[in-house]
């Protein structure tokens, strides 16, 4: 009831594990597919070892209004992640290797990197600082991203998707220079700004970071719902779901499955599974047969 | 978001190690831990040792965050979340606590909760023991003779499970001493559970930085548990960098 293809890629269902989110070290990855994940996102991974940020890197706003984040794109690099996507895949379900490079001759070798070690997608998390600094992210850039995504896809064989950020006036321009990735993944966190004023300095060590969580639903939604109603490219959808009603909402703008991250802090690693139940308990009284069925219905084209 | 707390006390524990005491109604478990941040040096975890009113932080002076900490007064202000874990269950019968270094100050709190209990407080040298005066009839172990055993705190526990009977044991402290103790209660059958310290980021469960065999320790733990102690095979052997690397301890 719940299977859903995201392009040539089979979930037992649509509720993926977003980047960022537990998926470090395989084990971890591995726990979670056991707890009924329908994929796994890892972390973003680049071509060099990175430490990340210094603390604090994620500040939790009061009475649940979601989460800033600037971890800083830690990650083991690439060359040592071999062994963590091998125990991953035991889990038995899609994996899908997110990477982050400046260049499109870095994502296309870390792309066959993830391909070699066994992934079954590759995820470019365009969310990236750009080369040209002044905190403009690699995919506000609608020529690099095109670039970007034509070379990685000439360079492997198994499917890639583009994460897109929000972060940009247009987001249907940068997903149309996106159209020939596999997918596209929306969206990455919005750019925010927490300050604590008894401390009289911004809390992230980084200063800025990425707001998500259920605030940012809205925001997901609708770009959902503007690419669909111009592309029929299979879409990701991300951005505080949280309950199944949020998958079922984010299936109806448009998008063949999506991707849970934030949600593990308020409902822990079970929320797969409990939103699989209570997502065919609503299927079936509201007489859907077959999850796909449900999506894109809200379009008016 | 963080609570902001003065520092009412500071206490000179032992070489290195300090108690800083503030007020924080939240209600604390033993075994619990606070993150702390002192805006514009470092946040890091810091577990509640002393968990009434007058809560409690007993922090060893090891690098950047912890030394300017060490260099605050009474009067000055501390930012923290939390708390944050799993604590320690209180299990029935004779129990035997093993603490080394500063993870006595972990331990501290649960050993206020025990009845029938003993207690090996183990350290480098005698300048080193934490809580000798907090706890009396405690059994104490110097790996350089100072004071008490001379040798390992796991060596002490090992002649007195030989002489006694305990049902479960409690420890925290240095990894390879928990490690040693962990394999110690499996060969014997005996309960065990053990604090655990790993690189920390969020501390809310989502970032896998303290992961150790797919369970985070900053939410699944720190605290853990025998059985699924005794099938952690990172433990002692492997941790991670902030990057997430795996190294060898
Ligand atoms: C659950 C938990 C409870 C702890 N309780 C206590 C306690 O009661 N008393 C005590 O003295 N220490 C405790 N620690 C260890 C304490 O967090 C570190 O000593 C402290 O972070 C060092 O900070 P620093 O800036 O001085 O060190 P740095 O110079 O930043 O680093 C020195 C070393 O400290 C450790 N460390 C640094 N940052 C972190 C971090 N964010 N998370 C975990 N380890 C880190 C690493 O091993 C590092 O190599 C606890 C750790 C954990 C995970
Ligand atoms: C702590 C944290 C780390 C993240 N790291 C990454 C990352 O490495 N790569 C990436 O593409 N997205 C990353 N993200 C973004 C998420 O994958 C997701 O797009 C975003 O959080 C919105 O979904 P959510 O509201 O369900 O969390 C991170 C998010 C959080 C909260
Ligand atoms: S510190 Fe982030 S998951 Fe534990």
């Amino acid at each position: 009831m719940l299977q859903v293809k995201v392009g040539t890629l089979n979930l037992r269902n649509p509720l993926i594990l977003a980047s960022g989110i537990l998926d470090e070290s395989g084990e971890t990855m591995l726990r979670i597919a056991k707890n009924g994940a329908g994929g796994i996102v890892t972390k973003s991974i680049g071509i060099k070892e990175r430490e990340g940020y210094e603390n604090p890197v994620v500040y939790e706003f009061p009475g649940h209004m979601g989460l800033l984040n600037a971890i800083g794109l830690a990650n083991p690099g690439i060359e040592n992640y071999g062994e963590e996507i091998r125990i991953a895949k035991k889990g038995g379900v899609p994996i899908i290797g997110s990477i982050f490079g400046s260049n499109e001759d870095e994502f296309a070798y870390l792309g066959k990197k993830m391909e070699e070690y066994g992934a079954d997608a590759i995820e470019l998390n365009l969310s990236c600082p750009h080369a040209k600094g002044y905190g403009m992210e690699i995919g506000i850039d609608t020529e690099l991203v095109e670039r970007i995504v034509k070379k990685v896809k000439r360079e492997v064989k198994i499917p890639v998707w583009a994460k897109l950020t929000p972060n940009t006036s247009n987001i249907v321009d940068i997903a149309k220079s996106a159209e020939n990735a596999d997918a596209l993944v929306v969206i990455n966190t919005v750019k925010g700004l927490a300050i604590d004023i008894d401390a009289r300095m911004p809390v992230l060590s980084n200063i800025y970071g990425g707001y998500s969580g259920k605030c940012i639903k809205p925001i997901g939604v609708r770009a959902v719902y503007d690419i669909r109603r111009e592309m029929d490219i299979p879409i990701l959808g991300v951005g505080g779901v949280e309950n199944y009603r949020d998958v079922i909402e984010y299936m109806m703008a448009g998008a063949n499955a999506v991707e849970i991250g934030t949600a593990i802090r308020y409902k822990g690693i079970n929320v797969f599974e409990e939103i699989a139940k209570n997502m065919e308990s609503w299927m079936k009284e509201n007489g859907f047969e077959n999850a796909e069925e449900l999506v894109g219905i809200v379009q008016r084209r | 978001m963080y609570r902001v707390v003065k520092i009412e006390k500071i206490k000179d524990e032992a070489k290195g190690i300090k108690t800083f005491r503030f007020h924080d109604s939240h209600k604390v478990e033993p075994g619990q831990f606070y993150m702390i941040w002192l805006p514009g040096v470092d946040e890091f975890p810091m577990s509640v040792s002393y968990v009434h009113d007058l809560k409690g932080v007993t922090v060893k002076k090891i690098g950047k965050g912890t030394e300017k900490m060490h260099g605050m007064k009474e009067g000055d202000k501390l930012w923290i979340r939390g708390p944050y874990g799993h604590g320690f269950k209180v299990e029935k019968g004779k129990a035997l606590v093993v603490g080394g270094g500063s993870g006595m100050a972990t331990l501290a709190p649960l050993i206020e909760k025990l009845k029938d209990y003993e207690v090996i407080i183990a350290a480098r040298n005698k300048e080193e023991l934490l809580f000798t005066e907090r706890f009396k009839d405690v059994k104490i172990a110097t790996d350089d003779g100072s004071l008490g055993y001379h040798g390992f705190a796991t060596e002490l526990a090992e002649i007195m499970l030989e002489e006694n009977t305990y049902d479960v044991i409690y420890t925290c402290g240095p990894e390879p001493m928990m490690a040693k103790m962990v394999e110690i209660a499996k060969k014997r059958g005996i309960k065990i559970q053990a604090s655990l310290e790993r690189f920390m980021k969020c501390g809310i469960g989502i970032c896998d930085s303290c992961s150790i065999n797919g369970y985070r320790v900053c939410v699944d733990g720190p605290v853990f548990s025998s059985p699924l102690l005794f099938e952690m095979d990172e433990l002692g052997k492997e941790k991670r960098r902030p990057s997430g690397l795996k190294v060898k301890i």
